[in-house]
């Protein structure tokens, strides 16, 4: 038997038995336990790269539920390289200002897209079952194309039993069970991950003693496009937070910080939820416009992470690895800079052109990411969340001070929105061998910018690219890989003011996942086959 | 002139930084690590015109 845990908003990989359900175990280079955000990207990643992806999920679909609905342009550059990002932003809210309110009054706002020249926005808000469809549409198209993708929707693994060479895996199904084997394993099966459970890893953190109301309600409402966040909102027993913030369908997320202290069962009443909402929104619009609550649910959260991502040939990804609170988007926006980074990596090692080794640099420059999207989103509840006397002191001087002046704007936190990960300073990374801004430094993801018709992360491709600016270069081989040569004469003005600054030329070696390996003021085969060789963690 | 826009690197690990100062401290305590604090950073600035524009933008 398989469970159902939850409700499916969307039926994506329905059950079909398969032939190797009566068979002895096949082997699969890599099984993807979980079929969310992390899990899809990665297959999808994997499948487009040539080599083969096997996800198991013990649902069909989508789930409902408490979920991501904020996506990063890093995530979306992502998605655009996997061909997946159209729909994604076509659908989704687009917003770029914010606004901080203190009781009754307007602290500050903030835009956050001060940049044009880019393909994809800074945010955009959509609920995570679309993103998820999104994925699988874009894995049916791959696998038309003839990528070795395969999802089995109601395939639950129940068992595991690790070798030095493989994994065992027993799944359970509408048919019974029966068993596989993976060369890897990677666990992309959520904060609760049984995987992780199965092996008896930790997952040790810290837990924030506080209880988040959440209200999708569905209106039409003539607010405008904004996410508005109170500290100590005026409206009645809403708490010591709250939030208001648009999603696609006409569905907007209301959230309140109810404290630590509550009967649960008492605040779900969907009557004194009504009350509360009708409170907030009476407050902004004067009176409560007509409105459902869609969906309801109470939340506390947890800052942790596993201390390694990586146990031999079991990779933990996304939210099985490390998770953090909801302010500041960095959960599924991680996850996925997780599957941008462990993709390339796998099929090289698979391809035997990297050796097992590379993915000890998954876990260490991810282990990276989570710690600073932990470290954010920890300060993000604790100036939310005044843990003292003093301290909330501290906190409603500042929101004071920064109603009258800017100084004090930098320091209010309602959530550090998601940035890229910056990989400098780590093994894989070689040479800032150009005078050029800090933005394009080796260990930084490439930023966009307009070229031709399109852009050049459009460009970029799914292996290493040598980009020349200005400058000539040729495709350089070391250890069986290929930097393909991306050269653009003269570069158009965004272009060059984001690659070069005040250099008259420049040449950049970027990794799959796009971020930068090193740059030179020019070419030397010499010196971009020693960058390339330390990419894939070979000795120059 | 007294400088009212971001002039501090890190905002974040500042604030942390600060509250942590206070960490275990009863009220009385916290109080006179904030009054040494203040006396600290205003021997720093040391200019008398700032210091009187300090504290009416406090006010």
């Amino acid at each position: 038997m398989v469970a159902t845990r939850y409700k499916t908003a969307f039926q994506l990989y329905p059950y079909e038995k398969v032939a190797a359900q009566d068979a002895a175990p096949v082997r699969h280079p890599v099984v993807i336990v979980g079929g969310g955000p992390v899990g899809l990207a990665l297959a999808l990643d994997l499948g487009q790269k040539g080599t083969p992806a096997l996800v198991l999920d013990d649902h069909d679909g989508a789930g409902l539920g408490s979920k991501a609905i904020c996506f990063a342009k890093r995530t979306l550059d992502i998605a655009n390289r996997l061909g997946a990002s159209q729909p994604m932003v076509d659908k989704g809210v687009v917003w770029n200002v914010g606004k901080v309110f203190h009781a009754d009054h307007k602290v500050f706002d903030f835009n956050l897209q001060p940049e044009e020249g880019h393909r994809n926005p800074a945010f955009i808000n959509l609920q995570q079952p679309y993103f998820e469809k999104y994925l699988v549409d874009a894995i049916h198209t791959a696998q038309t194309a003839g990528a070795p993708i395969e999802i089995r929707g109601r395939n639950c693994v129940t068992a595991l039993e690790n070798h030095a060479t493989h994994s065992t895996l027993t799944v359970d199904t509408p048919d019974g069970p029966y068993q596989l084997e993976a060369d890897y394993l990677i666990a992309c099966d959520g904060a609760r991950s049984p995987l992780r459970d199965m092996m008896g890893l930790r997952f040790d953190g810290r837990v924030f003693e506080d209880n988040f109301l959440i209200a999708d309600v569905h209106m039409k409402a003539d607010f405008p496009t904004e996410r508005w966040f109170w500290f100590e909102p005026p409206f009645k027993d809403s708490g010591q937070s709250a939030l208001l913030h648009k999603q696609p369908d006409d569905i907007w997320r209301i959230d309140f910080q109810l404290g630590w202290d509550i009967d649960r069962d008492h605040e779900l009443d969907p009557d004194r939820i009504r009350a509360r909402v009708d409170a907030m929104l009476a407050s902004q619009a004067g009176e409560v416009p007509e409105y459902t609550l869609e969906w309801t649910s109470i939340y506390t959260f947890q800052c942790r992470r596993m201390e390694k991502f990586r146990h031999g040939r079991v990779i933990f990804a996304g939210d099985s690895a490390h998770q953090v609170s909801p302010f500041g988007a960095r959960g599924a926006n991680s996850g996925v800079q997780d599957a941008d980074n462990l993709a390339w990596k796998l099929d090289l090692v698979l391809k035997g052109v990297a050796d097992d080794s590379l993915l000890d640099s998954y876990a260490s420059e991810r282990a990276h990411g989570a710690d600073e999207n932990i470290l954010n989103s920890s300060r993000a509840t604790d100036f939310m969340t005044p843990k003292s006397d003093v301290s909330k002191t501290f906190r409603n001087a500042v929101l004071t001070l920064a109603g009258k002046h800017p100084f004090a704007r930098p320091l209010v936190n309602s959530g550090r929105l998601s940035v890229p990960c910056n990989y400098a300073g780590f093994d894989l990374f070689g040479q800032d061998a150009l005078d050029a801004p800090a933005a394009t430094a080796p260990g930084m993801p490439c930023p966009d910018a307009p070229l031709g018709d399109g852009f050049v992360l459009d460009h970029l491709g799914g292996g290493f690219t040598l980009l020349a600016l200005g400058c000539t270069a040729h495709d350089v081989t070391a250890h069986g890989l290929t930097a393909v040569t991306l050269a653009i004469a003269t570069p158009p003005p965004a272009l060059a003011s984001r690659y070069l600054g005040d250099a008259p030329q420049g040449l950049y070696l970027i990794r799959p996942d796009q971020h930068i390996v090193a740059r030179w003021q020019g070419f030397d085969a010499d010196a971009v086959a020693r960058a390339l060789a330390r990419a894939i963690g070979k000795a120059p | 002139m007294l400088t009212l826009t971001p002039n501090i690197p890190d905002p974040d690990g500042f604030y942390e930084e600060l509250i942590r100062a206070h960490e275990g401290l009863d009220k009385a305590q916290s109080d006179a690590l904030n009054a040494r604090l203040i006396l600290t950073l205003a021997n720093h600035i040391g200019d008398r015109a700032i210091l009187s524009q300090a504290l009416e933008a406090a006010k």
